[in-house]
């Protein structure tokens, strides 16, 4: 199932997709159908007591790596966003005033959905909840050699969307092999496959469990493929991922 | 009581001290960094690092010792603002390279360790804080926010320029270093004391294998 979390009818909802409409499942309006264009789209993400760890991976696409004229990676490089980032579907994100390079990335999210610790790659499927698509916002003119990325260029208010969907894993048959896909005002600017991805979704799940909890709806941002370009405020970014969504979000004036 | 953790996000601040910024300052503009930072280089300490009080740092997973980073952490409250702070631990693996982000280093479980309780305040009661680091009952190093790059005021603004801190989530200042640029360090069956006047004591004993 495609669930979503949606403010309607002036409080947040669970939903599910069904026949190109939203059905809500829990509540006072539970059973009854809306439609997609009729609500505010949230992250896909049930509140957590905590603040939600999110991870995200630098270039974890072979091509990607190479755009960026770097070598590619022995392990993971990884960093973490903070969750106040995160916004949902058909949502706005600011481009600041004289900024020369912004770009978007469209990124598979895994969301985890059991408590994992020191998880073997075999096993790793079993502590994925679902899926959903991320846009990781970069602003280059920020990029400092400094743990970088710094949180200047990647954990900017409204710079991460996420959505619209949290696919239930069972959905998902093979993750390793979804064809990505973002459009710029109609134009396709970035096309890639998740099988091209440097550490699959398990070797991640392994990597970090070896070190670190990860706890049900924290979330890793997997990296994203070749075709970066910069966008300007008034450009409409859908980047999509087969099976998983498509994610659309608007560039504003900051 | 229920001891205190975060709701929110936790950051940390990079070279906020003089000291280190200053021994750092030869290398800043040589490969792989090729100029010094412009921005505040922040961290994330997830959910997983908070470590209650009353609860002992397990080094694990290879770890033989730790840094001891003693900070003052801002808890952020409604509206954005400060509304009080608390000393933390911010334990790091030791490690010597800032050019790619600590995720390795610093996200570990159980490494940041939180007192009691944080207090109520506003910026200004801090701004000439000393913060006082035991380990074993003898004293390490002393913090002095009066030495700090940003103060606090200016980082909370240099911060704000970018994103915007949550109720619940904590700003940490920074850590010191010490003369020759590392940081006092720990390893099981050390027991690691940070206080200051007018704050609750962060308490660890550290376990693992000795």
């Amino acid at each position: 199932m495609k669930h979503a979390r949606i403010a309607w009818s002036g409080a947040i909802q669970q939903a599910v997709a069904s026949d190109g409409q939203l059905l809500i499942t829990q509540g006072p309006h539970k059973g009854q159908r809306v439609n997609m264009g009729e609500v505010v789209w949230l992250p896909p993400l049930a509140p957590v007591a905590q603040a939600r760890t999110v991870i995200a991976l630098g270039l974890n696409y072979a091509d990607h790596a190479k755009e960026l004229a770097f070598k590619a990676p022995e392990e993971p490089l990884a960093f973490m966003k903070g969750e106040a980032s995160l916004i949902g579907h058909q949502a706005f994100t600011h481009r600041p005033a004289g900024v020369a390079y912004m770009h978007y990335e469209c990124e598979l999210a895994v969301v985890i959905g059991r408590t994992a610790r020191r998880v073997k790659k075999a096993d790793a499927y079993d502590f994925i909840a679902g899926y959903s698509v991320a846009n990781d916002y970069a602003i280059r003119d920020y990029l400092e050699n400094w743990y970088r990325p710094n949180l200047r260029v990647k954990n900017r208010d409204t710079c991460t969307p996420i959505g619209p969907w949290l696919v239930d894993a069972a959905d998902v048959p093979n993750p390793m092999a979804l064809q990505l896909q973002t459009t710029v005002n109609g134009q396709v600017t970035q096309s890639g496959t998740t099988a091209d991805m440097i550490f699959d979704v398990p070797t991640l799940i392994e990597y970090f469990s070896s070190f670190m909890t990860l706890n049900p709806g924290d979330v890793i941002l997997t990296g994203t493929p070749d075709g970066i370009v910069n966008v300007k405020p008034g450009d409409v970014v859908v980047t999509e991922i087969e099976g998983i969504g498509a994610l659309t979000n608007t560039l504003v004036k900051a | 009581m229920k001891h205190w953790q975060p709701s929110g996000t936790v950051y940390g601040c990079l070279l906020n001290f003089q000291r280190e910024w200053d021994l750092w300052t030869p290398r800043m503009t040589q490969d792989p960094h090729k100029a010094a930072p412009q921005a505040p280089v922040l961290y994330i300490k997830t959910a997983n690092t908070f470590c209650p009080a009353g609860q002992e740092l397990l080094l694990q997973d290879g770890v033989r010792e730790v840094d001891i980073g003693a900070t003052l952490g801002l808890v952020i409250g409604a509206g954005g603002q400060v509304a009080g702070a608390a000393l933390l631990n911010d334990w790091s693996v030791p490690h010597t390279s800032y050019y790619r982000p600590p995720v390795k280093f610093r996200c570990r479980d159980g490494f940041l360790a939180l007192p009691q309780q944080f207090t109520p305040g506003q910026v200004s009661d801090w701004a000439a804080l000393q913060i006082a680091v035991r380990r074993n009952g003898a004293w390490v190093q002393t913090i002095d926010l009066r030495d700090l790059v940003r103060d606090l005021p200016t980082l909370l603004a240099d911060v704000g320029e970018f994103m915007t801190l949550q109720p619940g989530d904590v700003l940490m200042v920074g850590t010191d270093c010490l003369a020759d640029g590392s940081r006092p360090r720990a390893k099981a069956g050390d027991h690691v004391e940070i206080s200051a006047t007018g704050l609750a004591s962060v308490i660890t004993t550290v376990g693992g294998a000795a």
